[in-house]
């Protein structure tokens, strides 16, 4: 094992110089109106809120905050716009304006992802590598759907359910609005969507490309605002269908919201999910899993891999190696082309991972953080682990969506799969060994919907994601997405 | 003299057993002339708690059995029900049905079982997928079921009706909690004799008897049931059951207006709406 | 706490205990090395890195004397209209050419490194590897690149393997001994981290890809495959060993992306000629243009640059 003299040594030395990802060519207007009938609208309610940069805190622009009469009138326009023109259109041409979204995506990617870098905080690799080509990748996929909609669905014929209601969080903004918007509109709904308060802009941005790809006017509505603004659109009574990814807290809220009504719903919600190395696994690159799994975007992903099972035999190893991993993330500057890790969204949500370290220390865990510096301005949290916990801690069982791992060991097969699925959790889930058959074994004793082996955090517009259990309700990206856009009758 | 006629106890059903309700209360179930045909269980949330902690038990074991094992337990089924059919007329008749209604209604029951028996190895196919993602791994998606699930029969098709929605859900590998129609439970508790027959293993169904009134919110609020179906009621049981489903998330089936009657109020997306879909990656290489 | 484990040399590694190796994990992470943007004083300092890392290389059948003298020439005077520059690690060369190296390197501190154990396909007898490295280093090798027998090794037979690395070991004397696994032929990167493995438990002191006479040579995957096992051998042992990617690195953007893998692998104490080595010919002069490019601003035309 590692003495204080074979250690690694990753500072000092050759390093790499800053490399910012330029700004210049991006406009961001310095207040935007709501988007209703294809055209910025002051909000009804007069008022306006910032949106600022987690990374310096400055103001980057000021936004629109609707109130229910702007939520009655995104949702009227959306009604006409179903009526009148998205549900009587051939669904070919659909299908054609939905391509037309992936393609100025396509072209107007850069801009994209320092929009997106710039109001979430994410660093501008993930927004140019992983966000904006997903984003497009998605409209691409559903755009082709929607003329072959009754292939899907063998001995029904399938039909569109009208206006949807739409509620996206703040972790991947545009990507998620394509994962909302892509197939709700492939399937000939009409759509008011609402993006997450922190992160409105990239939103705005795509309203502008769904009208310069000439939509017909009320198919897409965006509305800006608080949990207010998704309140009122989620309880609006002419929704046929919500969609809502957040946290599980809110989805229950949602759930009983609805209750009692015939609106379909779907929900992604939270996640507490397990990352298991079996002794025999590729170890070097189940460390990178681990590192994707808890550190990709800064920890703000549902389907995080927070807790990880290493087997004994081999947990030494694996949380050393983890370690001098660590060592070798950059945090800092989102803009930086080199940054791994970026701020963290929202002063709110730093103050809530610092409350979950407290909570970590205090119940005996023993935590360790790479040793990098952070910058003085701005939302940070280093990279974090925690030891010596235990299922029974809470920041092994409550999802803290922030770059924080908490690590249990294990002996055997089964006392891994006990405690993966002990949780109320079942979103995603990863599994590490280069042994097949216990490949199957264990993603099939895995109770969630999106299972990871010997990978971790990997999405594609034709996968389906969704969670069991509290995780949520129905799926989102690929054939098995189009499902919750879509009325398929009965046979009976 | 004419011989003096064994009337039978009708008990509930819980873990392969058949015990009385642990209430010690009873419905007096009558005929249209207002005589007593039988005791029936006045199940209580208790007796409903054991019936989730059976099927929680057998679940993972029922779930694991194969798809074709499924299928041949499902159409054993079928074969116990056919065997007994003139006792499942009777019943019905007793309850209040027309010959010809009552016969109907046993045939289809024992159509709709072998209906689901031969699905049992095939909706895997219908409903997955091989997802070509971009990246070198290979993916797809698989049905898995729900878990455990309760169901509130509907309240006519009391045998139709009951097999109807038990059959897909265990033909997918889920286990359940029913229950029977309030005003004609006699085919349902029979029917359980006939599950216990057959190679069902205990637990997988559990089938109470009782007050719709009392129950339902048990139905939906439990911790441990995955997903609740509903047959019968308006915007109030709407209201009551997903507002109290939300505490754990279950899924939640609407089945109401259903005539289960008809002949092809039957299809694989029965059992679709009890299963959860998981996708697996796994990259491609050497 | 124990510094240094005791290695007994004459035991085989327990290959069993490798781990295994997910080739699209190794993918990614060689993609996340690709993507980090090295600008401005950080790749110059990069680039002077690469020149001094370079093993300035002639391996063919038609080398001659005078082809010999050119190239170390080249070595000694890389770019004299540019003043700073370092020169390059070593020269490598055939065992016929070492005398010519050594002579022409006179006086200066480049090392003369010889592929020698019937390179590039080691399919000799061991007594004719043994004398071959015997003469290269009496020649005044400082160096030698040996190959390790392949079909033994991908015929399971390790032991030999093992074997001869040591007798080559034990032959090099006080000459730095690079073990070639020829990574190419070896077909998996699971067999790539294990033949590491038994690189370095039997005496190399650099662990080498390729002869560059076998495509695929050298790629980022199997070289941080590579540097895996020497980070893992490292940490078991406390011996540090050198690595060499030979074959195929042509140009200073690539090898920039390998200084990042080694930096971020192994950290700061590798980032030195002493412990890697890019085995190449026509790297240099395209790093020198890039060295030009970042002083003047000015892209550069390969007119300017000695071809020797």
């Amino acid at each position: 094992m590692a003495t204080p003299e074979n250690k690694l040594a990753f500072d000092g030395g050759w390093e790499y110089a800053p490399a910012p990802e330029s700004t210049d060519h991006v406009r961001i207007a310095k207040r935007y109106g709501l988007f209703i009938d294809n055209e910025f609208v002051s909000p009804q309610s007069g008022r306006y809120f910032d949106t600022i940069n987690p990374a310096t805190e400055a103001k980057l622009s000021r936004v629109a905050q609707a109130g229910e009469a702007d939520v009655d009138k995104a949702v009227r326009a959306a009604r006409e716009a179903y009526r009148k023109t998205w549900s009587k259109m051939k669904p070919a041409e659909r299908g054609k304006y939905i391509f037309r979204i992936a393609r100025i995506i396509q072209e107007r990617a850069r801009e994209f992802s320092v929009v997106e870098s710039l109001d979430g905080g994410k660093p501008i690799r993930e927004s140019r590598d992983i966000d904006i080509p997903l984003a497009a990748a998605h409209f691409f996929y559903y755009a082709g759907w929607a003329d072959k909609l009754e292939y899907a669905f063998p001995g029904r014929k399938p039909r569109p359910l009208g206006v949807a209601g739409q509620v996206i969080p703040w972790n991947f903004p545009l990507l998620m609005a394509a994962w909302k918007l892509a197939p709700a509109l492939a399937c000939g709904n009409t759509v008011v969507l609402k993006p997450a308060e922190t992160t409105p802009l990239t939103a705005l941005k795509l309203a502008e490309v769904v009208r310069d790809a000439g939509l017909p006017p009320g198919v897409v509505n965006i509305v800006t605002g608080a949990g207010a603004t998704g309140a009122a659109l989620v309880g609006h009574p002419d929704v046929d269908k919500v969609a809502f990814t957040g946290s599980t807290a809110v989805g229950k809220l949602i759930m009983r919201a609805l209750a009692g009504s015939t609106k379909k719903y779907t929900l992604e919600l939270g996640g507490k999910a397990a990352n298991i190395i079996f002794a025999d696994a590729a170890i070097d690159q189940a460390v990178e899993g681990i590192v994707n799994g808890i550190f990709f975007n800064q920890g703000h992903v549902c389907c995080a891999g927070s807790r990880l099972f290493v087997q004994e035999s081999v947990a030494e190893e694996v949380i050393e190696k983890l370690k001098e991993r660590m060592e070798t993330l950059i945090v800092g500057d989102p803009m930086d082309k080199n940054t791994d890790i970026g701020a963290i969204n929202s002063k709110m949500q730093l103050e809530k991972i610092e409350s979950y370290l407290q909570v970590g220390k205090k119940e005996g865990g023993n935590m360790y953080q790479s040793s990098c510096r952070v910058p003085k301005k701005g939302y940070w949290c280093r990279p974090t682990l925690f030891t010596g916990v235990s299922q029974s801690n809470r920041i092994v069982q409550e999802e803290i969506f922030g770059p924080v791992l908490a690590i249990q060991t294990f002996r055997r097969f089964d006392e891994a799969i006990a405690k993966a699925n002990n949780t109320p959790y079942g979103l995603s889930g990863g599994v590490w060994t280069d042994k097949g058959a216990k490949i199957f074994k264990m993603t099939q004793s895995m109770r969630a919907g999106v299972i990871w082996a010997n990978t971790f955090n990997k999405f594609d517009p034709t996968s389906p994601f969704g969670g069991y259990k509290e995780s949520g309700v129905g799926r989102e990206g690929g054939l098995h997405g189009l499902d919750a856009y879509l009325d398929l009758g009965a046979a009976r | 003299m004419s011989r003096l006629p064994v009337a039978k106890t009708y008990k509930i059903y819980i873990g392969g057993k058949f015990p009385r309700t642990e209430s010690g209360r009873y419905i007096a179930l009558e005929d249209r002339k207002g005589r007593v045909i039988a005791n029936i269980c006045r199940g209580s949330r208790k007796d409903f708690r054991n019936a989730v902690v059976a099927a929680r038990k057998a679940q993972a074991g029922w779930a694991a059995a194969s798809a074709y094992l499924r299928g041949q337990v499902l159409y054993r089924v079928a074969e116990m029900l056919e065997g007994r059919r003139d006792q499942f007329i009777a019943e019905l008749r007793q309850q209040g049905a027309a010959p010809r209604t009552a016969a109907r209604e046993v045939d289809r029951s024992i159509d709709r079982l072998i209906y689901f028996a031969g699905w049992a190895d095939k909706y895997q196919q219908v409903f997955s997928a091989v997802n070509p993602v971009s990246s070198s791994h290979f993916n797809f998606s698989v049905l898995e079921p729900t878990g455990v699930i309760s169901i509130l029969a509907p309240d006519d098709t009391s045998l139709l009706g009951l097999v109807s929605n038990v059959a897909p859900a265990i033909a997918g590998g889920n286990t359940c909690v029913v229950l029977a129609s309030e005003t004609q439970p006699l085919c349902a508790v029979s029917f359980a004799e006939v599950l216990h027959a057959s190679d069902v293993p205990g637990g997988v169904v559990n089938i109470l008897t009782g007050l719709r009134s009392e129950l339902t919110e048990h139905f939906a609020s439990h911790m441990d049931v995955n997903a609740v179906v509903w047959c019968d009621g308006g915007r109030k049981t709407a209201e009551t059951v997903q507002d109290l489903a939300a505490e754990n998330m279950k899924r939640v089936v609407r089945r109401t207006r259903v005539d289960w009657s008809k002949e092809d109020a039957q299809d694989p997306y029965l059992i679709r709406e009890t299963q959860e879909v998981k996708t697996t990656w796994h990259p491609i290489g050497t | 706490m124990t510094a240094l484990k005791i290695v007994d040399s004459t035991r085989l590694p327990d290959l069993g205990r490798v781990p295994a190796v997910d080739e699209v994990g190794v993918d990614e992470r060689v993609a996340r090395f690709q993507s980090r943007s090295i600008k401005t004083s950080s790749k110059v300092e990069a680039l002077k890195l690469i020149l001094s890392m370079i093993d300035l290389t002639t391996l063919e059948g038609q080398d001659t004397p005078g082809k010999v003298r050119q190239l170390c020439q080249k070595a000694i005077h890389l770019h004299d209209a540019m003043p700073g520059l370092p020169h390059v690690a070593a020269v490598c060369v055939y065992p016929t050419m070492v005398h010519v190296a050594r002579q022409t390197l006179e006086g200066y501190d480049i090392k003369v490194a010889s592929v020698a154990t019937a390179f590039p396909s080691g399919q000799s007898n061991l007594d004719v590897k043994l004398e071959d490295t015997r003469r290269a280093v009496a020649a005044g090798a400082d160096e030698i690149d040996m190959v390790i027998s392949r079909g033994a090794f991908l015929a399971g037979d390790y032991r030999y393997v093992f074997d001869e690395i040591r007798a080559v070991r034990e032959a090099c004397g006080e000459a730095h001994l690079k073990v070639i696994l020829e990574t190419g032929e070896l077909g998996t990167l699971d067999r790539v981290r294990r033949a590491s493995v038994l690189a370095m438990h039997a005496g190399a002191d650099f662990i080498k890809t390729s002869t560059g006479k076998i495509q695929p040579a050298a790629t980022m995957q199997v070289t941080l495959v590579m540097l895996q096992a020497i980070r893992d051998y490292y940490r078991e042992t406390g011996r540090m060993v050198g690595m060499k990617p030979a074959g195929g690195i042509s140009s200073a953007k690539l090898a920039i992306h390998y200084l990042v893998m080694l930096r971020e692998t192994l950290g700061n104490a590798w980032l030195t000629p002493a412990w890697f080595r890019f085995g190449a010919s026509s790297l240099a002069n395209d790093v020198l243009m890039q060295i030009m490019k970042q002083s003047t601003g000015v892209y550069q035309s390969a007119d300017y640059f000695s071809k020797d």
